[in-house]
C-alpha cells in the first residue's frame, strides 16, 4: 500500500518531536519521548525502504505553488534507488543515537531536541529533489550538529565545532553559486530535470567550473584530502550520539550529492576528471589509513579511519565511464551504508567504554575483555566488518569497489587493496591493544553494558552481519537506482 | 492642492499628527504609561491611509509625490520598524523621565520623513523628506545624554550635513544639465540626449552627478566608504534606537535609491557604468564590514559593522539591476525582499540587546553569557536572529540572500555572487560567536532575566516574521514585485 505523505510524515515526524521535546518536556521524559519518536521513525523509514524494495514506489509530493512562479521552487520530495537505503540508514542510526545519549544528565531534553532536529533534515536532505529544499535541509542540518559538539562535547569542542561548521558553510557556498548557476541556464530547480536539460541550456561559466564548485560542497562533507581537516577534530570532540550521526549519516551526504550531482547531473565531466577521482581516493585511502595507525585516542582513531574508507567510495566513483560503472558506483553506494552501521557502532562502542573508563588513550586502557565483554564482542564485530572481512558487510562493499574500478584504474586499485592491509594492521592492534592484555587493577570495578545500550548494539550489529549474508538487500536496490540515473543521463 | 493631493499623503499627516499628539498629551498628563501604547494604536492610522492609498495609485502635489505600490511596500516596512521600536521602547524610554513624550513624537517624525522619502518623485521634495529624517535621529542618537551619546548625536548630525551637501551638489549638477526637478522629466531628457547626440563624453557630468548622489544616499544606508559615522553612533545611541537607524533609515536609503536609478539613470549605457560601480561598493562593504565585525566586542558595535555588511548584501541587488542590457527585475524584488526581512530579524536582535543590556548595565558580549539559563525565550530568539543574519534556513534571511545571490548569478555577476557567500561564511564566524557565548559561556552570577512585556512582544513579533516568511517567502516576495512592477511601469 502507497501511504501518501509518507515523506513529509519521515521529515516533520522528527521535528515535531523536537518542539514537542523542547517546549514540554524535561529530563526522563524527553528522553523517553525521543525513544519513541526515533522508533516511529525508523519504522516509518524501513517502510519507505521496504515499499520501495517491493512495489518501486517513489511516493512523490510536489507543491508548486510555494514560491511564485518567477522563482519555482518546489517543495518536491521522492525516493529512488540511491536514496531509500539512505533513508533507512538515517532512520536506523537516529535510534541508535537516542540509546547512546541514555545517560545524558546535562541539558537532557536540548540533546534530544537537536539529535532530532538533525534527523529530520538529514532525512530532508536524501528525500528532497528540488535543488534549493535539498540546499535548505543540507544547511539546516549545520546548527544541531554545532550545538551537539559544543555543549556536550569533549576536549576543545568549541574550536572543533566553530571549524567544522566553517569549513561545511564554506563548501555549500560553492555549492550555492552552483545551484544559481543551474538554474540561471535552465531556468528551474527540479532535480529531475536538471540532468536533461543541463547539457543543452546556456551556462554563465564553463562547466567544469560549474562541476568543482558544485563538488567542492559534497568533497568537504565525505570528505576528500585536503579538505578533511575539520573531520578528526570533530569526531574525536563530539558527544558520542553526534559522532555516531556525524560519521554515520552526515558523511554520507557527501557521497550522495557525488552520486546524484556530480555523477547524475555531469556525467561527461565526471568521466574526464575521474582520474582525479582516483587519486583522491588512494590519496585518502592510504594517507587516511597511515595516519590513523599512529593515533593513540580511540575516537581520533576510527575519525582517522572514516577519512580512509571514504576513500573507496571515491574511488568507486572514479570507475565512471571507464570501468564496470553500475557495479562501482553500487558499491559506492553500499560502502556508505555499511560504513554508516561499522563506524557507528565502532563510535558507539567506545562513547560506551569512555563512559565507563573515563579515558580514551590507548596506552593507558587494556585488560577491558573480562570486564567487558558485550563491548568486546561489539567492538570486535565492528572492527572485523571495517577490515573487510568476508561474512561482514564490510566486505562485500569493498570488493564490489574493486571489481568495478579495477579495468578503469588497474594502478590505483591495486594500491587502494593495500589499504585494506593497513585497515588490518590498525584496528586489530586497536582492539588488542584496549581490550586485551593484562588486567588492570584500576579496571576493577568497571561493569559491562546494562540493557538499554544492547538495544543499539544488537541492532548494527544484526545489520552489520545480515547486509554481510545477503548484501543484495540492499545492493538490489542501489543497484535499481544507479541504473536508473546511468540511462537517464545516457553513460553505460 | 486639493482634497486628492491630501489623501495621497495622508499616511505621512497622520503620522506627523500623532507624534503632535503625543507631545501634548505628554504636556497635559503625568501619566507617561501612556505614551507608548497611544503611539502603537495611533500608529494604526498611517497603516490604515497606507493600505487606502495602495488602491488608488496617483500622482499629487504638482507632480511631486507619486503614490504607488513601491512606496507602499516601504511605507508598510517602516511603520513596521517604527512599531517594533516603539514597543521595545517601553521600558527603555522610562529612563527619559520628563522627556519620553519628545522620545516618541521624534520617532514618529523621523518615519514620517522616511515615508515622505519613499514617494518623493521630485528633487527638492526628497532633500526636504531627507532632512526631516535625518533631524529627529540625530537628536534621537544624543538622547541619552551622556558622553558616548552626545558624541553619537554630534557625529550624526556633522556627517549627516556633509552628505546633504553633497547630495545637494550632485542634484544641482543634473538641475544644471537637465533645466528640471522632477525626476521623470530629467529622465526623459538624458534618455533625449543620449539618443540625439550618443555622445558619451557628456556623460562624465551625468556620472560625477551619480556619483556625488551615491555617496549622499551611501551615507544613509551606511556601505563603505561612507560607514565611518556607524560605529559611533550606534554604539553610543540609544539601543531601540540603534534598532531604528539600521532597518528604518536603511529601508528608506535604499527606496529612494531604487528610485533614482529607475526614473533618472535607467539609460543603458550609463546604467551599466553605475552598476559596475555598484558592484565594487558592494563587494568592499560586505567585506570590510565582515572582518571587522570579527574583532568586536560591544554587541551594538558588532552590529554596527554587521549593518555595514549587510548594506553590502543588498547593494548586490542594485549591482544585478543592470548587468543585461535590458534592466532586470530580480535585484530590486531581492533587495525589496531582503529589506523587509532584515527588519524582522535585526529588530528581533535589538529587542534582545535592549532586554540584556536593561538588565546588565552594558552592552558588551560577555554580558550575553549564559543567556540559555537566564532567560531561555530571548537566547532561543536571539540564536534564530543570528542564523537568520548569517543566512542559514528556514529563516528569511535565507530566502533573501538566494533571490540577491541568485539575481547576480542570472546578471553575469557570479564573481560577486562568491563574494557574498563567502562573506557569509565569515559573518557566520561571529554571529555564531554570540550563540556559542549565550550558551556555552558561563555567567558571573545566575539570576533570572525577566524582559518586559513590551521587549519580549516586540522580540516574538519579530522572531515569528522572521521565521513564519523563512517557510512562506511568497507574500513577500510578491509584494515586492508589485512594487517594482509599478516602478518601472
Amino acid at each position: 500500500m502507497e501511504i501518501p505523505g509518507i515523506l513529509s510524515i519521515a521529515i516533520f515526524l522528527p521535528f515535531i518531536s523536537a518542539v514537542i521535546v523542547a517546549v514540554f518536556l524535561t529530563g526522563k521524559t524527553a528522553r523517553g519521548f525521543a525513544v519513541i519518536a526515533s522508533a516511529l521513525e525508523l519504522v516509518v523509514t524501513g517502510y519507505i525502504f521496504i515499499a520501495h524494495r517491493q512495489n518501486g514506489y517513489d511516493f512523490s509530493e510536489k507543491i508548486t505553488s510555494w514560491f511564485p512562479e518567477s522563482f519555482p521552487v518546489q517543495y518536491f520530495l521522492s525516493v529512488d534507488g540511491i536514496s531509500a537505503p539512505l533513508i533507512l540508514l538515517t532512520g536506523l542510526l537516529g535510534i541508535v543515537a537516542i540509546f547512546a545519549s541514555w545517560n545524558i544528565t546535562e541539558r537532557t531534553k536540548e540533546h534530544f531536541m537537536w539529535l532530532l532536529l538533525l534527523q529530520g533534515a538529514v532525512i530532508g536532505v536524501f528525500t528532497s529533489m528540488d535543488f534549493l529544499l535539498f540546499f535548505l535541509f543540507w544547511e539546516l542540518e549545520l546548527i544541531p550538529m554545532f550545538f551537539l559538539i559544543s555543549i556536550w562535547g569533549t576536549g576543545r569542542k568549541e574550536y572543533s565545532a566553530m571549524k567544522f561548521l566553517i569549513f561545511t558553510i564554506l563548501g555549500s557556498a560553492f555549492m550555492l553559486i552552483g545551484i544559481l548557476v543551474i538554474f540561471a541556464g535552465t531556468g528551474t530547480f527540479d532535480m529531475t530535470k536538471i540532468s536533461e536539460s543541463l547539457p543543452s541550456s546556456n551556462l554563465i561559466m564553463p562547466v567544469g567550473l560549474l562541476f568543482l564548485f558544485m563538488s567542492i560542497g559534497f568533497a568537504v562533507k565525505l570528505p576528500v584530502f585536503p579538505l578533511h581537516t575539520w573531520l578528526p577534530d570533530a569526531h574525536t570532540d563530539a558527544p558520542t550520539a553526534a559522532s555516531v550521526m556525524l560519521a554515520g549519516v552526515l558523511l554520507k551526504m557527501g557521497g550522495y550529492g557525488l552520486l546524484r550531482v556530480s555523477a547524475g547531473m555531469f556525467p561527461d565531466q565526471l568521466e574526464k576528471y575521474a582520474w582525479v577521482l582516483a587519486l583522491l581516493g588512494v590519496i585518502n585511502i592510504i594517507y587516511g589509513a597511515a595516519i590513523t595507525i599512529r593515533q593513540t585516542d580511540l575516537k581520533r582513531l576510527i575519525a582517522y579511519s572514516s577519512v580512509s574508507h571514504m576513500g573507496f567510495v571515491l574511488l568507486g566513483l572514479s570507475a565512471f565511464g571507464g570501468g564496470i560503472t553500475s557495479l562501482a558506483l553500487t558499491g559506492a553506494a553500499l560502502q556508505m551504508f555499511t560504513h554508516g552501521t561499522i563506524t557507528g557502532l565502532l563510535f558507539l562502542t567506545i562513547g560506551f567504554i569512555y563512559e565507563r573508563t573515563h579515558t580514551r588513550h590507548i596506552p593507558d586502557l587494556g585488560g577491558l575483555a573480562r570486564r567487558m565483554p558485550v563491548f568486546t564482542v561489539s567492538l570486535v564485530v565492528a572492527g572485523l566488518a571495517s577490515l573487510g572481512l568476508p561474512g561482514t558487510s564490510g566486505f562485500v562493499s569493498e570488493v564490489t569497489i574493486f571489481l568495478g574500478a579495477f579495468p578503469a584504474f588497474k594502478l590505483a586499485t591495486i594500491i587502494a587493496a593495500f589499504g585494506l592491509v593497513l585497515t588490518a594492521a590498525y584496528i586489530l592492534w586497536m582492539i588488542q591493544r584496549s581490550m586485551f592484555g593484562p588486567e588492570r587493577e584500576r579496571f576493577e570495578q568497571i561493569g559491562d553494558a546494562t540493557a538499554v545500550q544492547v538495544i543499539p548494539i544488537a541492532l548494527l550489529i544484526t545489520s552489520i552481519i545480515g547486509i554481510g549474508i545477503y548484501p543484495a538487500f540492499v545492493s538490489d536496490v542501489f543497484t535499481e537506482g544507479i541504473t536508473q540515473m546511468l540511462n537517464m543521463t545516457g553513460t553505460n | 492642492m486639493n482634497y486628492a493631493d491630501i489623501i495621497l499623503i495622508a499616511p505621512e499627516i497622520s503620522m506627523a499628527l500623532l507624534a503632535s499628539i503625543i507631545i501634548i498629551v505628554d504636556l497635559f498628563s503625568s501619566n507617561k504609561k501612556l505614551l507608548a501604547p497611544l503611539s502603537l494604536i495611533g500608529l494604526l492610522a498611517p497603516l490604515c491611509f497606507c493600505i487606502m492609498v495602495r488602491d488608488n495609485p496617483s500622482i499629487g502635489f504638482n507632480g511631486t509625490v507619486k503614490v504607488d505600490d513601491f512606496s507602499v511596500f516601504f511605507k508598510y516596512v517602516i511603520i513596521l520598524a517604527t512599531g517594533l521600536v516603539i514597543l521595545s521602547s517601553t521600558t527603555y524610554a522610562k529612563r527619559f523621565d520628563k522627556h519620553q513624550g519628545e522620545y516618541y513624537s521624534l520617532i514618529l517624525l523621523s518615519a514620517t520623513g522616511m515615508m515622505l522619502l519613499t514617494s518623493a518623485i521630485e528633487l527638492i521634495t526628497i532633500y526636504i523628506a531627507l532632512e526631516l529624517t535625518a533631524l529627529p535621529t540625530a537628536a534621537l542618537a544624543a538622547f541619552i545624554r551622556e558622553k558616548k551619546s552626545a558624541e553619537s548625536g554630534v557625529k550624526f548630525l556633522i556627517l549627516s550635513a556633509v552628505s546633504s551637501a553633497v547630495l545637494l551638489y550632485g542634484m544641482v549638477l543634473i538641475y544644471g544639465f537637465t533645466g528640471t526637478t522632477y525626476l521623470s522629466e530629467i529622465g526623459t531628457v538624458i534618455a533625449n540626449h543620449l539618443s540625439t547626440s550618443g555622445q558619451v563624453t557628456d556623460n562624465g557630468i551625468l556620472l560625477f552627478s551619480v556619483i556625488l548622489i551615491t555617496a549622499g544616499f551611501g551615507f544613509k544606508i551606511s556601505a563603505v566608504p561612507f560607514q565611518m559615522w556607524a560605529p559611533d553612533v550606534y554604539e553610543g545611541a540609544p539601543t531601540p534606537i540603534t534598532g531604528f537607524l539600521s532597518v528604518a533609515s536603511k529601508a528608506a536609503g535604499f527606496a529612494i535609491i531604487l528610485r533614482i536609478l529607475y526614473t533618472v539613470f535607467e539609460n543603458e549605457t550609463l546604467s551599466s557604468d553605475w552598476a559596475s560601480m555598484m558592484a565594487v561598493l558592494s563587494a568592499i562593504s560586505m567585506s570590510v564590514g565582515n572582518l571587522i565585525a570579527i574583532k568586536q566586542n560591544n554587541i551594538k558595535r558588532m552590529l554596527a559593522y554587521s549593518t555595514i555588511a549587510q548594506a553590502g548584501y543588498i547593494m548586490v541587488g542594485l549591482a544585478a539591476m543592470a548587468g543585461n542590457t535590458t534592466l532586470n527585475t530580480s535585484g530590486p524584488v531581492g533587495i525589496l525582499v531582503y529589506l523587509a526581512g532584515y527588519t524582522f530579524t535585526n529588530l528581533a536582535a535589538f529587542a534582545v540587546i535592549t532586554a540584556v543590556s536593561e538588565d546588565s548595565g552594558d552592552d558588551s558580549i560577555d554580558s550575553f553569557a549564559g543567556l540559555i539559563k537566564k532567560s531561555p525565550t530571548l537566547a532561543v530568539i536571539m540564536t534564530v536572529s543570528m542564523i537568520s543574519l548569517i543566512g542559514i534556513p528556514p529563516t528569511i534571511g535565507f530566502m533573501a540572500k538566494i533571490y540577491l545571490f541568485g539575481a547576480a548569478v542570472e546578471t553575469n555577476l557570479t564573481w560577486l555572487a562568491i563574494v557574498g557567500v563567502v562573506n557569509s561564511v565569515v559573518s557566520a564566524y561571529y554571529y555564531l560567536r554570540i550563540v556559542k557565548t549565550m550558551f556555552i559561556d558561563s555567567p558571573d552570577e545566575t539570576h533570572k532575566i525577566h524582559p518586559s512585556l513590551g521587549v519580549l512582544s516586540a522580540s516574538v513579533i519579530a522572531i515569528s516574521g522572521t521565521v513564519f516568511f523563512g517557510f512562506f517567502p511568497k507574500p513577500i516576495i510578491e509584494l515586492a514585485r508589485d512594487a517594482i512592477n509599478t516602478l518601472i511601469g
